[in-house]
């Protein structure tokens, strides 16, 4: 189905969306940044360090998330040997990769003033240190291997095995104790987190997606000409 | 619909999945005393022996527990079922506060006595502004 699309087609709309994803992008950065450092009130415990989880939360969130779309897509890719979905794959992870080094450094920049260490070795923390390191071979992988078939194979087994990290990730909270806390957002149950401050974290979520977005519209339309220049005609 | 080749490279990687959830869960599984972080005090107690080595211990500073000296701070650790009493010199985080989660690193002196080289706030997964806090306190 993929096989059929026309790298020059498909550029044609990737080529023009940077311009108005990008628009986007500073629209609802700016109003997130305003909500987040200047109209949110300050939390009745952390005062004002609870800001930095309007940058750290949606980082988190968009690095597990972009790490899990790039294990759908390789595996896809992978059985239906479709070129274009590992093209995908590679154009989103510097994004996510970035995301959640981002994650990492303002939690630890968290952590100094509320628990009173810049690290822990607890299980959420060194999961989410071993996703930084997943997103590091996926990328590695890439620039080593040049050979099409092979670099479709061993980034799609690095995802395999690092998609197992993910649910970790995510219940490490639930399943042990930790020093970090667990979510304070729940789609099923009443979340722990204050109206006031949920809505910033949503937008800055909506700004860091459209971030990512753009990474990856322009990633992607580099690959789209690399093709081209290839001669190819389709992908 | 689909191809034999297809096919099999679904199973393949279906059944690598299996494999990899099976064992990554039996290996966390047996490992689980040094993935979790602290241990509760109730935890402590049920201990047969004696740890010598470096552990931590977290719950809830006990309502009215934390007495201050001058070169030592005491307080109780409590899971509301057990509890444990910590003595440790050196300052505290600033989120350190009676009826808030804390976790102590140091060493065991007994089943009811800690003596703690670091001790470390846990924040809950509470966020709400002061006047929510209060308006709530009042209720």
């Amino acid at each position: 189905m993929f096989k059929l699309l026309e790298p020059n087609k498909i550029f044609q709309i990737t080529s023009k969306a940077p311009g108005y994803v990008l628009f986007l992008f500073v629209v609802v950065l700016t109003v997130g940044l305003t909500e987040a450092l200047i109209l949110s009130p300050e939390d009745y415990k952390q005062s004002d360090a609870v800001r930095i989880m309007y940058v750290h939360v949606p980082s988190a969130w968009i690095s597990l998330g972009i790490f899990s779309s790039i294990t759908l897509l390789s595996i896809s890719g992978f059985i239906f040997k479709n070129k274009n979905l590992f093209l995908i794959a590679k154009s989103l992870a510097p994004s996510g990769f970035v995301f959640n080094i981002i994650a990492l450094v303002t939690g630890s920049i968290w952590g100094k003033p509320t628990w009173g260490t810049w690290w822990a070795w607890d299980a959420r923390i060194t999961s989410m240190l071993i996703l930084a390191l997943f997103f590091a071979l996926y990328l590695i992988a890439w620039r080593i291997y040049e050979k099409e078939e092979k670099v479709f194979k061993i980034t799609t087994f690095i995802t395999i095995i690092g998609i197992i990290n993910v649910p970790i990730t995510k219940y490490s909270v639930e399943w042990w104790n930790t020093l970090h806390q667990p979510a304070s957002i729940n789609i099923l149950s009443k979340s722990s987190i204050h109206s006031s401050m949920l809505f910033p974290l949503l937008i800055m979520t909506a700004a860091f997606a459209l971030f990512s977005l753009l990474i990856f519209l322009m990633k992607y339309n580099t690959e789209l000409i690399k093709i081209k220049n290839k001669g190819l005609d389709r992908l | 619909m689909y191809g034999r080749k297809v096919k099999l490279r679904f199973l393949f990687v279906s059944l690598i999945l299996i494999t990899l959830i099976l064992t990554v869960f039996l290996v966390l599984k047996s490992l689980e005393e040094n993935v979790v972080y602290f241990q509760s005090p109730s935890e402590i107690k049920t201990l047969t022996e004696l740890d010598k080595s470096k552990i931590r211990v977290g719950g809830m500073v006990k309502k009215n527990s934390i007495n201050v000296n001058s070169d030592e701070v005491n307080f109780i650790i409590t899971d509301f079922k057990n509890e444990i009493n910590v003595s440790y010199s050196g300052a505290v985080p600033n989120l350190f506060a009676e009826e808030k989660g804390v976790v102590a690193e140091g060493f065991l002196k007994d089943r009811n006595f800690f003596s703690a080289t670091k001790i470390l706030a846990k924040h809950d997964e509470n966020y709400m502004p002061p006047e929510v806090k209060k308006a709530l306190e009042e209720k």
